[in-house]
């Protein structure tokens, strides 16, 4: 199995320090992980950080899986290339195994991942035409083809309608389970995470303050502090943790951290 | 007969497909690692930098490097590509640089080098002056087998580079960050291309002058006709942009009797119109 654990990681761009000494208890693989925040608290920072892109002191531990096992998907951006949704795929393949021929098996494994996320009638579709739904979906197909160890996603969920962010949720559940992989997801929607998440990363103003089980984590106090919002967290008619919003707090300035 | 045929017009034939495959690849490679539709060889002022190197050699007759007095002009507008190049590849590796402020370098460096070329110009002789304006249109009237080989060695050396890194040049395309995402070394990969394009586009210019037309053309009718898999695209740029030139080529010979027309201006008088035809009939959508 794998496992991720950060230990005192510094994150910054060039000589300003987002995180200072980011830490996490080791992150189990073979599970959804969360990680929240509010908007500008560090999620991306942290995400670019483990997948390598930033520098700074401290360690970044992974078990059970080569750094190269590892892929960040980052926010939706436009995509513009004179490319079908099928080559675009086949990029991402290809990036690690190179040689201009496709193999049988590298045309299943876009097949593959194209038909589980139901895109497959998209392949011959080019990327200009796609809905921003659809481009998200085509992103995590590009992320996951490649079946890496340890899958980092920036709102994979962002754009997506009801039944393609249960889809998604679904299927990267899957994914986990079947590959053992560590997959961290940043959502905003916490009812999402408590079905969805079995352990939270809590960020806020550039450090990790909290991070464990997701309901030990997303107590009304802690929601409260990154969000600014009274909440509060309670059973369904079917036993399932659900958050309720009342209000929003009064001169909260982003962040209780500040 | 057979003088002719193997002396003179065999060289101008192979030079335009050799020039042609030359600048359209450079133009494609440096359309990719920039992201803008726009780039080319001469966006980045390589070409200017040639012509501006080949005027001191007409006007001033400067040697930038030592050589026969025969091969000045082309060595001249060859060191100042290459300068030119330098300069750009120098700043871009500086902190903070993104492909934007590349291409506006570019353009500062085209006005610049544009400046002094005018400044040379206004104090060159008439002869001289003849002959800097003749050589910026672009012309392929005096080619001879070594400057064919030598535009063929570098296009022979730089393709298999290219073909190599055919899926890292196609995942710049949907966007940098994807790129990373995929693995892909983008900075340097950017670098890499951009030291080979220079090489690329500045021996061609610096033997036949300023056809600026193919490399922004000869990609983009690449890339309406193939897509964007380099492993299409990447031949697609060199035949696109060998054929172009070679049809220009035979076009300025044939409009006026015993006259050739440079070739520069063909170029971008004919392309123009098959170039909007093939932008408003093509349903691929790249930029």
């Amino acid at each position: 199995m794998v496992t991720l654990q950060l230990r005192k990681v510094e994150a910054r761009y060039g000589r300003r320090i987002i995180y200072a000494e980011a830490s996490t208890p080791e992150i189990a693989g073979g599970h959804l992980t969360a990680l929240v925040g509010a908007n500008a608290a560090g999620k991306s920072t942290l995400f670019r950080r483990i997948a390598g892109q930033l520098a700074g002191k401290g360690e970044v531990c992974i078990a059970g899986a080569e750094p190269g096992d590892l892929r960040y998907m980052p926010q939706d951006t436009g995509m513009s290339a004179a490319l079908t949704v099928y080559e675009s795929v086949v990029l991402a393949l290809k990036q690690r195994q190179g040689g201009w021929r496709m193999g049988a098996e590298e045309l299943d494994a876009v097949d593959k991942i194209l038909s589980g996320l139901k895109i497959g009638a998209l392949s011959d579709r080019h990327l200009a035409e796609l809905s921003g739904g659809q481009r998200q979906l085509v992103s995590i197909a590009q992320t996951l083809v490649t079946r890496p160890r340890i899958v980092l996603m920036d709102e994979p969920t962002a754009a997506l309608d009801l039944y393609r962010q249960y889809e998604v949720l679904e299927h990267l559940r899957a994914y986990a389970a079947d590959t053992g992989a560590v997959v961290i997801l940043a959502l905003y929607d916490l009812n999402q995470v408590m079905r969805a998440c079995t352990m939270t990363i809590a960020v806020a103003e550039g450090r990790i303050v909290a991070a464990g089980p997701t309901l030990e984590t997303l107590r009304p106090e802690m929601i409260r502090k990154l969000y600014g919002i009274e909440a509060r967290v309670e059973t369904c008619s079917r036993g399932c943790p659900m958050m309720v919003v009342d209000r929003a707090v009064e001169d909260h300035e982003m962040s209780g951290y500040r | 007969m057979r003088m002719v045929v193997w002396e003179i017009r065999m060289p101008i034939a192979l030079m335009a497909v050799t020039v042609g495959a030359c600048l359209s690849l450079a133009g494609a490679q440096m359309q990719t690692i920039l992201a803008n539709p726009l780039a080319s060889p001469f966006t980045l002022g390589i070409s200017a930098a040639a012509s501006f190197g080949a005027a001191l050699a007409m006007v001033l007759g400067v040697a930038l490097v030592p050589a026969a007095l025969a091969l000045m002009v082309p060595i001249n507008a060859f060191a100042m590509a290459m300068l030119a190049s330098l300069l750009i590849f120098g700043l871009s590796t500086m902190r903070g640089v993104t492909v934007e402020t590349i291409v506006l370098l570019g353009i500062a460096l085209v006005f610049t080098v544009n400046a002094l070329l005018a400044l040379l110009q206004y104090f060159a002789s008439e002869q001289a002056l003849a002959a800097v304006v003749f050589w910026t249109m672009g012309s392929l009237t005096k080619e001879t087998w070594t400057k064919v080989a030598v535009t063929a060695l570098i296009l022979v050396v730089v393709t298999p580079i290219f073909a190599r890194r055919a899926w890292a040049l196609t995942a710049i395309r949907p966007g940098e960050a994807r790129a990373v995402a995929m693995g892909v070394p983008v900075r340097r990969l950017r670098l890499e291309t951009l030291i080979l394009v220079s090489a690329l586009a500045a021996v061609p210019v610096s033997f036949v002058g300023t056809i600026g037309f193919i490399g922004i053309v000869g990609p983009h009718i690449a890339r309406l006709l193939l897509g964007e898999d380099q492993r299409f695209s990447l031949p697609g740029s060199i035949l696109s942009g060998a054929l172009s030139l070679s049809a220009t080529s035979v076009l300025s010979k044939a409009n006026l009797p015993g006259a050739v027309l440079p070739i520069g201006i063909i170029a971008a008088l004919v392309g123009v119109p098959v170039f909007a035809i093939l932008i408003f009939t093509n349903g691929r959508r790249s930029w």
